[in-house]
């Protein structure tokens, strides 16, 4: 499978790398695929928990193809420049690269099939006996309990569109029989009077840009928000040469300290925090607690912030303001799961403690829908060093369901340990940084909270108080708030809180047909023979030439 | 982590040779590898569209193609995600206003 970076308009051709410390991250699949393949099993993600989970079912065996949006692997943690970059220390930007490095080893060693460039946007599952390019009786090898394998239905289809942003537009399916969803997080955001303002950038965005891009947003830059992500990202910042004039962080430090025995059994979280305070304190960015950036100054380009002193429930504490002299703002509240390809097939859910919604998984890393796993973010935001154990638990666990035998169970309940200690660890770090239900406060009538529709909090407040709005679905039909191309990823929080008549909220788990932008060419060639999954690019019909349809589908932003 | 002077210097690249891409005309390097959104970064230009209701200028705001506020007219093409599009020698970036279909008359 090709996986199109040609076929996207203004794009290079994946290049060589210049240095053997960045090997080639090939999107050709590492063995050929016939035109109707079936795999064992498909990886929704490649990083940290996708990998550990392709890596461990392909050692025992399985047939695995791995998906990713991005064309190389390591996720949003360990995201790296671009092999062209020839970067010969990517470490330097990040923690614990050596245990990215043993898993990418292992990948290139093993017969995982890499599918780089695939935008997955939905997941679905038929009965055997419906349509389909497979017989029943392929499903019935190695049963062990009910999915697949008992009660009749068929493989998995995956549908993805190619290309770097998904507008190569060659439709793609592939099969499998149990799926794995490491589709990871993004980041929480929380709306302030000129958040909108060019250089006003997410914390994990900031990051991601320095990470891949080797960029900065401007030359002082204040980080802000909550949740320890932000230490990390000021001290690359600070690393990479800019000025962090401050960390403003909404929550205070010292609600850890009522987890002492969470925290003495996870010494690697205070390493990881002593490296990022030395290098702060190296480079000597002052942590503000209990404070948040209330209003940034500038019209087309950031010349400032306001920072305000919170109370205990993040409420701005009056005649605190003080202007911080800056080009660019990180800001970021913490992480979300992304969970809508599962929440949309009706996996159950849990709250988290910071009030996100994490899917809910049993003690072996399965949803509550049998022969769909999950691992890492996803069941509740934790870090690559905890998605890492629940990628192999699961890996674990899909080859011994497939091949009809018992996991070797001495790893199983190591894993399962380390899994429920750093969980813990997880719980304690989400009820720290959880937003206080006074942040609202912050917001004048004006400010945008959803970007994309360009929705105030003054509207948003008129359809609650006026209209009556009681949840944030409600007051997406009344406003738009939610509806644009982010599909509420970036106002959501905030809109739930409004919605909420400026309390605490959480947004509803959303069950979405579309989790990333579809052409409609896209949506038209799935009536097509079903062999687009592993077509070469001669379908010249519908699919190979979907990139260049004028007529684009509303549901897609090209 | 010593401070570098550059996110370069500091993972120690050694790209192969810049080349050109243009944003509204005027020209702007480019490494290889690197995304339509970095290139313009590095080239300290923070916005690359107009909003659809008030006109006010966007760029890069998550940085991982989940906003979409990066959203750029691309050699012509509207609406792609400048964040996740690798630049391309020659490629002509220009401001996307609205929703980047006015001479469709939508």
């Amino acid at each position: 499978m090709t996986a199109s970076a040609s076929e996207s308009p203004g794009s290079t051709e994946p290049t060589e790398p210049t240095e053997p410390t960045e090997p080639t991250e090939p999107t050709e699949p590492t063995e050929p695929s016939g035109p109707s393949r079936l795999y064992d099993l498909a990886v929704i993600g490649a990083g940290s928990a996708g990998l550990a989970g392709a890596v461990t079912a392909a050692e025992l065996g399985l047939s695995v193809a791995l998906l990713d949006t991005a064309t190389g692997t390591g996720g949003q943690f360990y995201r790296h420049p671009a092999p062209a970059v020839g970067a010969l220390r990517p470490e330097a930007l990040h923690h614990d690269w050596s245990a990215y490095a043993g898993l990418r080893r292992r990948l290139e060693a093993s017969t995982v099939t890499r599918l780089g460039g695939h935008h997955v946007w939905t997941v679905s599952r038929e009965g055997a006996s419906g349509d389909g390019a497979f017989g029943e009786g392929a499903f019935r090898e190695g049963a062990s309990r009910e999915g697949v394998f008992g009660d009749g239905e068929g493989p998995w289809t995956v549908h993805a569109v190619t290309g770097a942003d998904g507008c190569a537009e060659r439709p793609v399916r592939v099969w499998a029989r149990a799926v794995l969803l490491a589709t990871g997080a993004y980041e929480r955001q929380l709306p302030f009077p000129g958040w909108t303002v060019p250089g006003v950038i997410g914390a994990g965005g900031a990051q991601a840009m320095l990470k891949s891009g080797l960029v900065l947003p401007g030359k002082r830059v204040v980080v802000a928000g909550s949740g320890p992500l932000l230490l990390a990202v000021a001290s690359s910042l600070a690393a990479a040469g800019a000025r962090v004039p401050a960390v403003i962080e909404a929550s205070g430090y010292l609600a850890y300290a009522r987890h002492p025995r969470v925290l003495a059994a996870n010494p690697h979280k205070l390493a990881e925090a002593v490296v990022h305070g030395g290098t702060l304190l190296r480079h000597r960015v002052p942590l503000r607690t209990r404070s948040a950036v209330t209003e940034v100054h500038g019209r087309d380009r950031v010349e400032a912030v306001t920072v305000t002193r919170l109370d205990r429930d993040w409420r701005p504490l009056p005649g605190t303001a003080r202007r911080i002299a800056c080009d660019a703002v990180a800001v970021g509240h913490g992480l979300v799961p992304q969970i809508e390809l599962a929440t949309t097939l009706g996996c159950a859910t849990r709250t988290t403690p910071d009030r996100a919604t994490a899917l809910l998984l049993d003690d072996l890393q399965e949803t509550s829908v049998p022969d769909l796993w999950a691992a890492g973010e996803t069941g509740g935001i934790g870090g690559a060093r905890l998605a890492r154990a629940e990628g192999e638990l699961a890996g674990l666990a899909i080859a011994a369901r497939l091949r009809g035998r018992p996991a070797h169970r001495g790893r199983v309940r190591e894993l399962q340990r380390r899994r429920d200690r750093m969980r813990a660890f997880a719980d304690a770090m989400a009820a720290a940084h959880a937003p206080g239900a006074g942040w609202s406060r912050w917001l004048t009538d004006d400010t945008d909270v959803c970007r994309c529709e360009e929705v105030t909090a003054g509207s948003i407040r008129a359809a609650v108080a006026d209209l009556g709005a009681r949840d944030a679905r409600t007051v997406k039909l009344l406003t738009r708030a939610g509806m644009g191309w982010c599909q509420g990823r970036m106002c959501g929080s905030g809109v739930a809180c409004l919605a909420a008549g400026d309390g605490v909220g959480e947004p509803p788990a959303e069950r979405r047909p579309f989790a990333t932008p579809v052409p409609l060419a896209a949506l038209a060639s799935l009536d097509e023979p079903a062999d687009a999954g592993n077509a070469p690019a001669d379908a010249g019909n519908a699919p190979g030439d979907a990139g260049r349809d004028p007529a684009r589908g509303a549901h897609h932003p090209c | 982590m010593a401070r570098a002077r550059t996110p370069a210097d500091l993972v120690g690249a050694q790209p192969g040779p810049s080349f050109e891409i243009t944003f509204d005309g005027r020209p702007v390097p480019a490494l290889p590898g690197q995304s339509v959104a970095a290139a313009l970064w590095a080239a300290d230009i923070l916005a690359w569209r107009t909003t659809r209701v008030g006109g006010r200028p966007r760029g890069a705001f998550c940085g991982i193609g989940q906003c979409y506020d990066c959203l750029a007219t691309i050699n012509g093409t509207p609406n792609r995600r400048a964040c996740l599009v690798p630049a391309g020698p020659g490629d002509a970036i220009t401001t996307q206003e609205g929703h980047g279909h006015d001479r469709l008359g939508v």
